[in-house]
């Protein structure tokens, strides 16, 4: 153990309550700063697995149409003149026309893991207990559940009864619940001048309401049949090995296919926004805990530094340098910063694990029965990172002080 | 002017001190060209009124303090101009230091005060300081009270270790201020019996500053001092 250390250690016990005050704050600091970016962080990666898991990484939609517009250039004269063709910008023309021949372009990319075609129309739907609209979701199933969690979404009947059956039909469990339908029920689809009757196969809930109220899923043949569309489709959904990179394959996807390619990024861009507010917000505000530890900490040391001019002449004549004294400032800090950040990871642990088992019924956005936590190492590391930097900057000040004061000074009597 | 390098005994040697105190209406001449030597093995006492600049001459000579002008020799090596950083190793290598109020580190016991020097200077191992620290507290008599904190130590008592302290390093020149100053006649006689001893021991410089004139004519060598000057 280096001497500046062992001196510093001891000099810990000079101020014990004020040392304590800033342990306390430390601990807070570090503790909060890793509960609320857990539980932050939980929320808005569940809510992104939400959205991948219903409506997936990226959406090929409509096709690009490029027009060019072609102007005369010249002095008008004869035999003089030339054309020039500019890009003048993109029209698109709705829905894919040649899914096929897009699916199978989709395939050559490495990062796709799934591809879903996907055909939708608005109707009405009607239930013996009343009528409401809905939009109507063609797929082919085994592909669906590729780009998708559908299967894991079921909370009534299966997907296999779905499969199996032409009629059949998944309905959401708002319109569930707000039509009073259940597993086996019929209702009647009306859209395009015809009108069918369904069978509910099973009842899905993704958590986001906006879909819970409104789609209903059915056979790709039979949404071709029911919405009078022989070809074609609305949309291609799209699943990815990586996840992160979707922006990137979006943009290569649109130039490829020469269709409107969008990622879940991009689509849920205000949302992830907001979470990212947040997050950033909570962490600004548990912050605050580490800027009174690093008060606490650069009053603490202010006072040890001027009950402790004695002591730091004496220091200095035995041959401690300027350094060496700093250093024990600095180690004092250190020291509290250490055990602080410690026992806050292990109380913003416990806390993250606790608020994990609170019970909070959400839907809306997504669907949870509890608190959602993310456990991530880079927590911990960006809370002991803010309290370091705030706490040892607070350190430096007393420090540096206690360094610049001259032995002669102080055993005169005449120390600043 | 320059010292003689080849002169034995000296291990301390200061020509023509100036040193100014204070500032602008208040700034006063303390040191008015003042020389001095110390040599190895004697004990020279500065004496004088208070005020006469005894002390600022003691923290000059101990390399705590720059003088405004003149030069001042550590054995062979002129440190008045050195660094910062020199003048600390210099301080810590060749001069021991004993104040009127002994300066010890509360939160340590004598023992650990003894060794905090050397555990600076790191010329001896872990073991070796132990036992060196030891011995000078026993030295000073207070080899049963190793242990003690320093606030459990009497004033007398915390003074023999500022002194084993002083000695730990084998400093070539021991400076004290005022050793005696807070003692009462039966500690001040028992101190610097201590000190004088010790140091002729190990045949070092002892310069002392004091007010007590008996102590002062038990050292081998007075020098008075009167408004920043030497008079005698």
């Amino acid at each position: 153990m280096s001497p500046t250390l062992r001196i510093a250690f001891r000099f810990l016990t000079a101020k014990k309550r004020a040392m304590l005050m800033s342990l306390a704050c430390i601990v807070l600091g570090v503790g909060l700063f890793v509960v609320t970016q857990a539980t932050t962080s939980g929320f808005e990666e569940f809510f992104i697995k939400t959205i991948l898991g219903t409506n997936g990484a990226i959406r090929v939609e409509d096709r690009i149409q490029d027009t060019i517009r072609t102007m005369e250039a010249g002095g008008g004269g004869s035999g003089s003149t030339f054309q020039l063709q500019m890009k003048e910008g993109q029209k698109y023309i709705e829905g894919i026309e040649e899914p096929k021949l897009v699916i199978d372009a989709l395939h050559q990319f490495h990062n796709v893991a799934g591809v879903s075609e996907v055909l939708t129309g608005s109707a009405i739907l009607r239930s013996s207990f009343k009528s409401d609209s809905v939009k109507i979701f063609g797929i082919v199933v085994e592909n669906h559940l590729m780009v998708s969690e559908l299967g894991k979404q079921i909370v009534q009947g299966s997907i296999d009864d779905f499969r199996k059956t032409p009629s059949g039909a998944l309905i959401g469990k708002v319109i569930a619940d707000r039509l009073q339908l259940g597993v086996g029920d019929s209702f009647i689809l009306d859209s395009a001048q015809q009108s069918r009757r369904y069978r509910v196969s099973a009842v899905y809930e993704t958590g986001i309401s906006d879909i819970d109220k409104e789609r209903v899923y059915l056979q790709l043949p039979e949404a071709r049949s029911q919405l009078k569309k022989p070809t074609g489709a609305s949309f291609i959904q799209v699943n990815l090995y990586d996840k992160d990179r979707a922006n990137e394959d979006a943009a290569q996807m649109q130039d490829v296919l020469h269709h409107g390619v969008r990622s879940w990024q991009v689509r849920e861009k205000s949302w992830l926004a907001a979470f990212r507010a947040l997050r950033i917000s909570s962490a600004i505000t548990v912050s605050v805990f580490s800027l009174i530890a690093a008060l606490a900490m650069f009053n603490t040391l202010a006072m040890i530094v001027m009950e402790k001019t004695k002591e730091i002449a004496i220091l200095r004549s035995m041959g401690y340098t300027r350094e060496d004294i700093s250093g024990i400032f600095i180690w004092q800090a250190a020291i509290v910063l250490s055990i602080g950040t410690f026992i806050g990871w292990v109380l913003g642990a416990a806390v993250t694990y606790t608020v994990s088992r609170i019970p909070l019924p959400i839907t809306g956005i997504f669907k949870t029965d509890t608190f959602v936590v993310q456990w991530s190492i880079w927590h911990y590391v960006a809370a002991t990172v803010t309290a370091v930097v705030m706490v040892m900057v607070a350190s430096l000040v007393p420090a540096r002080r206690a360094a610049r004061l001259e032995p002669g000074d102080i055993i005169r009597g005449t120390a600043q | 002017m320059t010292a003689d390098r080849n002169e034995p005994g000296v291990a301390l040697r200061c020509v023509d001190l100036h040193r100014y105190l204070g500032q602008d209406e208040g700034r006063v001449h303390v040191l008015r060209g003042v020389s001095f030597e110390a040599r190895t093995g004697r004990v020279c006492a500065i004496v004088g009124p208070s005020g006469c600049g005894k002390s600022t001459l003691l923290y000059l000579l101990g390399l705590l303090d720059r003088p405004d002008d003149g030069s001042i020799w550590i054995r062979d090596e002129l440190m008045s101009n050195s660094s910062d950083l020199d003048r600390t190793a210099a301080r810590g290598e060749h001069i021991g230091f004993v104040f009127q109020f002994h300066f010890l580190m509360q939160e340590f016991t004598a023992l650990e005060n003894v060794i905090m020097p050397m555990r600076k200077l790191g010329r001896l191992a872990e073991q070796a300081m132990v036992e060196r620290a030891h011995g000078l507290l026993h030295a000073v008599g207070l080899g049963e009270k190793t242990a003690r904190l320093a606030t459990q130590l009497s004033g007398g008592e915390q003074q023999r270790v500022a002194i084993a302290r002083a000695l730990a390093n084998e400093p070539a020149i021991i400076l004290a201020d005022e050793p005696t100053g807070n003692l009462d006649q039966r500690n001040s006689s028992l101190v610097f019996d201590l000190l004088t001893r010790l140091a002729k021991e190990n045949g070092q410089a002892v310069v002392l500053v004091t007010h007590n004139s008996e102590i002062a004519n038990r050292c081998d060598e007075i020098r008075a001092m009167r408004d920043g000057e030497f008079i005698s």
